[in-house]
């Protein structure tokens, strides 16, 4: 039952990546991987939203939105691949700005989504 | 008339900017798509497999870990391989690559879980998680880049001497 929730969570969110990061990068000249950093950072937000809602969320609904959804929404081999790809390009800076956008935007979205959570169930 | 606009529904050398380039996604769409969503399905369940099995003690989180750092080496294996075959089915990418191995790795958690090491206590174990992750994962990619260029080559020497 988990394992079916899950699938169908990553059936919607893998598309939903797929799709926002070709409308975002479609949208700009920079080098900067801006599709993949926005699907990071918005899977995050609602990651931290529904932990930070605790026993308010079932387990069958965390493995459908969380696991399923937000796992697939987001991705680290992407992430980790397009930094090389800035690196081998010598778009150091930008490489290092990817790094350092993605890791500080998730987590302050993570706090984010917690408090948001929080504030609505409390 | 040649065709100068890549169809490939996820060829990098698609300009964006171009609309008529722009216009291979809604050719290729639905089955682009249904390619994703499946390959994201079966990513994620491995991913749910490998956590449910690899239980992680300690605090710091394992499984998350050696998933996303083996989905960077298998990504760095994949897009080589694809660069070397002189013909590819369009959607082996799409499949294999922003499917399952997308829906396989993720952010979202590695971003929770650092942010649940610092608020139980664990700020050392956060920062050696979310950096090391980094570091790892980025190796793993030129790893495997390099590893398929190596017995591409051990591959093409003696054929090509022949």
């Amino acid at each position: 039952m988990t394992l079916l929730m899950v699938a169908l969570g990553a059936a919607v969110g893998a598309p939903a990546r797929y799709l926002t990061d070709r409308a975002v990068q479609s949208r700009h000249e920079s080098v900067m991987p801006w599709g993949t950093v926005s699907v990071n950072v918005v899977g995050s937000l609602i990651l931290g939203g529904l932990m930070g809602a605790g026993t308010g969320v079932s387990a069958s609904v965390l493995a459908l939105l969380g696991t399923g959804f937000c796992g697939a929404l987001t991705t680290y081999s992407t992430f980790s691949f397009e930094t090389w790809r800035l690196i081998e390009e010598e778009a150091y800076g930008a490489a290092v700005a990817n790094v350092v956008v993605s890791v500080g935007a998730a987590l302050a979205a993570v706090v984010i989504g917690y408090a948001a959570s929080a504030a609505l169930t409390g | 008339m040649p065709c100068v606009h890549s169809l490939d529904p996820v060829d990098p050398d698609v300009d964006l900017h171009v609309p008529l380039d722009r216009m291979e996604l809604v050719r290729h769409h639905a089955s682009v798509l249904a390619a994703i969503a499946s390959g994201g399905a079966v990513g994620a369940m491995t991913r749910q497999l490998v956590g449910e099995t690899w239980s992680t003690s300690g605090s710091f989180p394992w499984s998350t870990f050696l998933i996303n750092v083996s989905g960077s080496l298998l990504i760095g294996i994949l897009i080589a391989v694809l660069g070397k075959l002189p013909a590819q089915h369009r959607l082996a990418r799409p499949f294999l690559g922003v499917g399952v191995l997308g829906g396989f790795t993720t952010f979202s958690t590695y971003a929770v879980q650092s942010h649940d090491l610092v608020t139980s206590g664990h700020p050392l174990v956060a920062l050696v998680y979310l950096v090391g992750t980094v570091l790892a994962a980025l190796l793993a990619v030129v790893a495997g880049v390099v590893l398929v260029r190596r017995v591409a080559t051990a591959w093409q020497g003696p054929a090509a001497g022949a």
